[in-house]
């Protein structure tokens, strides 16, 4: 029991991550109906930059305070994250808007090629160990054998996420930007003759997306230590999977789904084999989309003939 | 209108700045102690920022003189261009054949085998693989991202093979077609139903499966490690090696890794021209046209009583099949095969030549691979760039990097592909180029 109960908060911190990284697909997808492939790698890019900026402040400029030096951190990656998927926005997939349907996939996953090798060669090939803190960790209850526990990384984790999804939710609710974004998810051709700016509305739903994956790729540095160029492909997916199963278009389902994926993900790896647990998620996300194309919450899609 | 352009050109310097600043400016490295620091590295930052501003002020004034009005182009005459045109297929594939002669005319007998084996036979293979994959994605119309199964399947199932059960390269090659066939019916079952860019993920998920599974299941595959000493072909029984029964010894030639290198390209030459040959013909019986008449209306076809699921299963099976092909000749190529040359990026390479050679072309996917491998392969030769840049400049490093912007590129500039015309396969009264914005892209 202990045990569960340990997996289950590990479960659901990382859920937290993939969930935020899950918005940027679904919002995406639901806005122009394209699969952001290269959403991954701005969220690998987003870790190299929080990386980055981490140990400009506390080690060149000698930043003592280190919530401090998160704060800066993080809103400085949420910026600059949101300039590369604006920029990438503009220059790969706008000008192939109304085009053939492939053509975006295929220069989104040329964008995604690009972005992984900018990383390796301009911050080379090796894994990037980050200097550890946060070791505080909380027990919150001692077994005879096993203690469970919750670390103050956790607790930031959760808590940022929450907050920022609120903080989301709220924008998409009630700000002119979301009462947009809606009306283009709709009807895209309706909403123009109504006097909205698609091209903007679409351009700010690429880096609200990016933004959050920013928030996504602090926490992600911060709790997994490590980061790599070559870790967008994996996460990314995941996440996908994630939006895939909450139904993709769905705001509430993508963060449910990143729940359930990292739920899924870290009870297969406690319980049966760590080794296969990525077939584990490629496998969610193949029998949701055979089975289950809407996913749990998503709208059905209606055939028209 | 100069200034506007240098005030445009300006705001994209910014844009440069603003995203070459963490990631290019200040490079994370270790120390001895392991710990990361940061290299300052201003100088590319100046490179990317001028180089954006020098682009973009270049491509705004290419862009006001093309719209001034100019005068008539002269025009070749339209008989001799399509004269040209026509015998196009002819020309490359006289190119194929002499290629390995005239590698081995300039360059001399060691010199070849880099420009045969690597150059050579590296494109051969994706021709091959963009081939197949052109069945279901291009004939068919269904989006498939983990092309990559099939050829693994095939590699590894000849590979298991030969070491199993010791047979030669030829049994194991059309065994390992027949497998990765039933690979590509077994996987095309579920997927029947879905469409579009749902298709695309879940064969993506295929393949990172197949891919895992060889990771994992090391008793068998070997995991990371993978298969070595997977036979080499040999030419009816004749092996190329220095023995006494080798083919340089039968031929009583000296010997040279050569031969074996020109033997290579030329059964990767027959496999490819086999596929297209296979490829040809089926569009013109009734299962080629219905795969065709799938990709510009499924819901006609099924109106009109067309088996869907039967016509999209062959197209996968028949598709996975060369596939497998072109995975058996991989493995007896390489002689060493591990799950590192079966990640999600081959499959990228090929779909995206696919697309970029103009989907359904089979000179443009000859095409796009020629440029896109050829041009990326090309860059491990330049080696004099090292003189202007420094001895520690690496070509190959930017190989991918180039490749993804170059993928990029090539879309913005045709979405359709280089090749943005069709034969029709059947018609009234003459054959006509069909432009490539009437022909569907599919719904699966």
């Amino acid at each position: 029991m202990d045990y569960f109960l340990q997996q289950l908060i590990n479960g659901v911190t990382l859920g937290s991550i993939y969930g935020l990284i899950a918005i940027g697909y679904t919002m995406v997808f639901g806005i122009i109906g394209m699969v952001n492939f290269a959403h991954g790698d701005v969220f690998m890019l987003s870790t190299f930059i929080a990386l980055i900026f981490l140990l400009a402040l506390t080690q060149v400029l000698g930043f003592g305070s280190l919530v401090l030096a998160l704060v800066i951190v993080l809103l400085l990656g949420m910026l600059l994250t949101s300039l590369w998927a604006w920029a990438i926005e503009r220059l790969a997939y706008r000008p192939l808007r109304g085009s053939f349907r492939l053509a975006p996939l295929i220069s989104a996953i040329g964008m995604s090629i690009f972005l992984s090798n900018l990383v390796q060669v301009t911050q080379g090939p090796r894994n990037k160990p980050v200097p550890s803190f946060f070791g505080t960790v909380l027990t919150l209850h001692e077994g005879e054998t096993y203690a469970v526990t919750l670390s103050f990384k956790q607790i930031l984790i959760v808590g940022v996420t929450v907050l920022l999804l609120a903080a989301f939710w709220w924008i998409v609710q009630n700000t002119a930007l979301g009462r947009a974004q809606r009306a283009c998810e709709q009807d895209r051709r309706m909403a123009a003759l109504l006097g909205i700016d698609v091209d903007r509305t679409i351009s700010l739903t690429f880096v609200i997306g990016a933004a959050l994956a920013a928030v996504a790729g602090l926490l992600f540095m911060i709790y997994y230590g490590v980061v790599s160029f070559s870790d967008g492909f994996v996460p990314g997916v995941k996440a996908f999977t994630a939006a895939v199963l909450g139904g993709i278009g769905s705001l509430p389902g993508a963060v449910l789904g990143g729940l359930l994926i990292g739920l899924i993900e870290t009870l297969w790896s406690a319980y049966f084999s760590i080794d296969y647990k990525d077939v584990a998620t490629f496998s969610i996300l193949a029998i949701t989309l055979v089975f289950l194309p809407s996913g749990l919450l998503g709208k059905p899609e209606v055939e028209k003939v | 209108m100069l200034a506007k352009a240098v005030t445009d050109a300006l705001g994209t310097a910014a844009l440069a700045l603003g995203l070459a600043v963490p990631i290019l400016a200040l490079r994370t490295e270790q120390n001895i102690s392991n710990e990361l620091i940061l290299q300052p590295r201003w100088g590319y930052v100046a490179v990317a920022v001028v180089g954006a501003f020098a682009a973009r002020l270049l491509y705004l004034i290419i862009a006001a003189v093309g719209r001034a009005p100019r005068r008539r182009k002269v025009t070749v005459p339209s008989g001799w261009r399509d004269a040209v045109a026509r015998s196009f297929a002819g020309i490359g594939l006289a190119c194929l054949v002499l290629y390995p002669l005239i590698a081995l005319s300039l360059t001399g007998k060691a010199g070849a085998i880099k420009w045969i084996d690597n150059f050579g036979i590296q494109i051969m293979i994706y021709i091959m693989l963009g081939w197949g994959l052109n069945i279901v994605v291009g004939l068919a119309g269904l989006l498939d991202l983990g092309y990559v199964a099939f050829y693994a399947v095939g590699a590894y199932s000849s590979a298991l093979l030969a070491q199993n059960f010791g047979l030669s390269f030829w049994i194991c090659l059309p065994l390992a077609g027949i497998l990765a066939a039933f690979w590509g019916i077994l996987l095309g079952f579920p997927v029947l139903r879905l469409r579009g860019d749902y298709l695309a993920i879940v064969t993506l998920a295929f393949g990172e499966i197949i891919r895992l599974i060889l990771i994992n299941w090391v008793p068998v595959t070997g995991g990371y490690a993978g298969i070595s000493g997977i036979p080499r072909p040999t030419l009816l029984g004749l092996p190329f090696n220095a023995s006494e029964e080798g083919f340089a010894a039968f031929f009583q030639l000296e010997f040279s890794p050569v031969h074996r290198a020109i033997f290579l390209f030329y059964v990767i030459l027959g496999l490819a021209l086999l596929t297209n040959w296979v490829t040809l013909r089926l569009r013109r019986l009734p299962i080629g046209r219905a795969w065709e008449a799938l990709r510009e209306d499924e819901i006609a076809c099924r109106s009109l009583g067309i088996n869907t699921t039967n016509t999209k299963l062959t197209a996968f099976a028949i598709g996975a099949g060369f596939g497998g092909f072109a995975g058996a000749f991989f493995a007896a190529r390489q002689g060493f095969i591990s799950p590192e040359s079966f990640t999600f990026m081959e499959s990228a390479i090929v779909l995206a030549i696919v697309v970029l050679g103009g989907m359904g072309s089979q000179i443009g996917v000859a095409i796009a691979a020629v440029a896109m491998i050829g041009g990326t392969e090309i860059l491990r030769e330049l080696d004099w760039l090292r003189r202007i840049f420094g001895p520690e400049f690496e070509p190959t490093q930017y190989r991918m990097l180039l490749f993804g912007l170059a993928m990029v590129l090539v879309m913005i500039w045709k979405p359709r592909g280089l090749i943005s015309f069709r034969m029709p396969s059947i018609f009234l009264h003459e054959r006509r180029r069909v432009r490539a914005e009437l022909v569907q892209e599919g719904h699966g």
